[in-house]
């Protein structure tokens, strides 16, 4: 399961697969969201961007926590494929970390009226923005790629204490941020008809993703294995 | 499991738990700086000098809010339901700025310990819901 060529064709066949589903999740849970799920008492209808808002702040973390865990399995197990999972998802979670930051600021222009302000909620965001980009930039300094696996996997596994912060931080420190409208005890502060298109939002972000690693995983596979025998067979008939 | 692997597992863990503990103090140093306002009980404990520029928020007390008929001046008490602080400010506040609901004010404290304020933002709540239930919410109140 975890050798490239084995991977390569399981993920070759899935994509199509991968991306319908993506695709069609995504605007489902969009359409629902920003065209018949009701206004908002306070917000009016600016509340709506936290069906783009929510989706790529939770991709933003879990992105991370996925690598953390990857990092984890390269350093133990020395697992290729894992450096690889790492390399390829690291620009996906930056973008998704982007998304949230942005659609953010332009929700909190018109609510809290400033684009920006360094509470605990939106610093410790930007310093997770800034791990995507050292481990993005770590990697891609370094020559050898077994060597930039390693390095990478240890900023992965480390930087994930970060996660934590930016969950609790809401609750830890006085913040502009509002508190979790979700929480594991007690049931969400808001109707099903505005949480039930959220989940579907946040399902269709889970799917793009995994669709987004799937293509670029392919990429770093034929990029890393390009003196082996198999890719050289699958691209050159001779 | 192979003692490589495991011995692997160990440095992980022991340098991830530094980490960690290296954070919580850290975190612990920065605490009070961590917040972004102050509330106004800790105004009243803390003694911070008239005219350093920081931020104080709470709740906009009901009944409070003063508008100048011939200026954008306005003046609201911020209540943490303990203590509370007079608040003027001279410019256009946001639209989600309203009794009973979060505030948080950027400015200075006068001589008389009131509040000068340069900035207002409006804290919205985790709470959503529909205009019709809130509306019925009121109603039941």
């Amino acid at each position: 399961m975890g050798s490239p060529p084995h991977f390569y064709k399981w993920a070759t066949r899935s994509l199509p697969w991968l991306a319908g589903l993506a695709v069609i999740v995504f605007c489902v849970g969009l359409t629902w969201g920003i065209g018949f799920s009701p206004t908002d008492y306070k917000q009016g209808d600016v509340y709506r961007i936290i069906y783009i808002h929510v989706p790529s702040a939770i991709l933003a973390e879990s992105i991370y926590i996925f690598m953390a865990i990857s990092g984890f399995i390269s350093m133990v197990w020395r697992a290729k494929i894992a450096g690889m999972l790492i390399n390829s998802a690291a620009p996906i979670g930056a973008g998704f970390t982007l998304v949230a930051l942005l659609t953010g600021s332009i929700w909190g222009k018109p609510t809290w009226g400033t684009w920006w302000v360094w509470d605990a909620r939106l610093t410790s965001t930007l310093i997770l923005f800034f791990l995507y980009a050292a481990i993005i930039g770590l990697h891609s300094s370094i020559e050898n790629k077994t060597k930039g696996d390693r390095a990478v996997a240890i900023l992965a596994v480390l930087g994930v204490v970060i996660v934590p912060i930016i969950k609790k931080s809401v609750d830890w420190w006085q913040t502009l941020h509002q508190p979790s409208t979700f929480t594991l005890t007690s049931s969400p502060s808001m109707p099903p008809e505005m949480y039930l298109p959220l989940l579907v939002c946040v399902l269709g972000f889970y799917f793009l993703f995994i669709f987004m690693l799937t293509n670029s995983l392919r990429g770093e596979i034929i990029s890393r294995e390009r003196d082996k025998s198999w890719v050289k067979k699958q691209f050159f008939k001779y | 499991m192979h003692p490589l692997r495991k011995q692997r597992i160990y440095a992980i863990v022991t340098v991830l738990l530094g980490v960690i503990v290296a954070l919580v103090l850290v975190m612990n140093a920065l605490s009070k700086n961590m917040n972004l306002f102050y509330s106004p009980s800790e105004l009243v404990s803390s003694n911070i000098a008239p005219g350093s520029i920081i931020r104080a928020g709470g709740m906009v007390a009901s009944g409070s809010i003063q508008k100048s008929t011939d200026s954008l001046e306005v003046i609201f008490l911020i209540t943490d339901f303990q203590n509370s602080l007079s608040v003027t400010y001279n410019g256009i506040l946001p639209d989600l700025f309203s009794e009973d609901a979060g505030v948080v004010v950027k400015g200075f404290l006068k001589e008389d310990g009131t509040f000068l304020a340069e900035e207002v933002l409006a804290k919205h709540d985790e709470n959503y819901m529909p205009p019709e239930v809130a509306k019925m919410l009121d109603k039941t109140e």
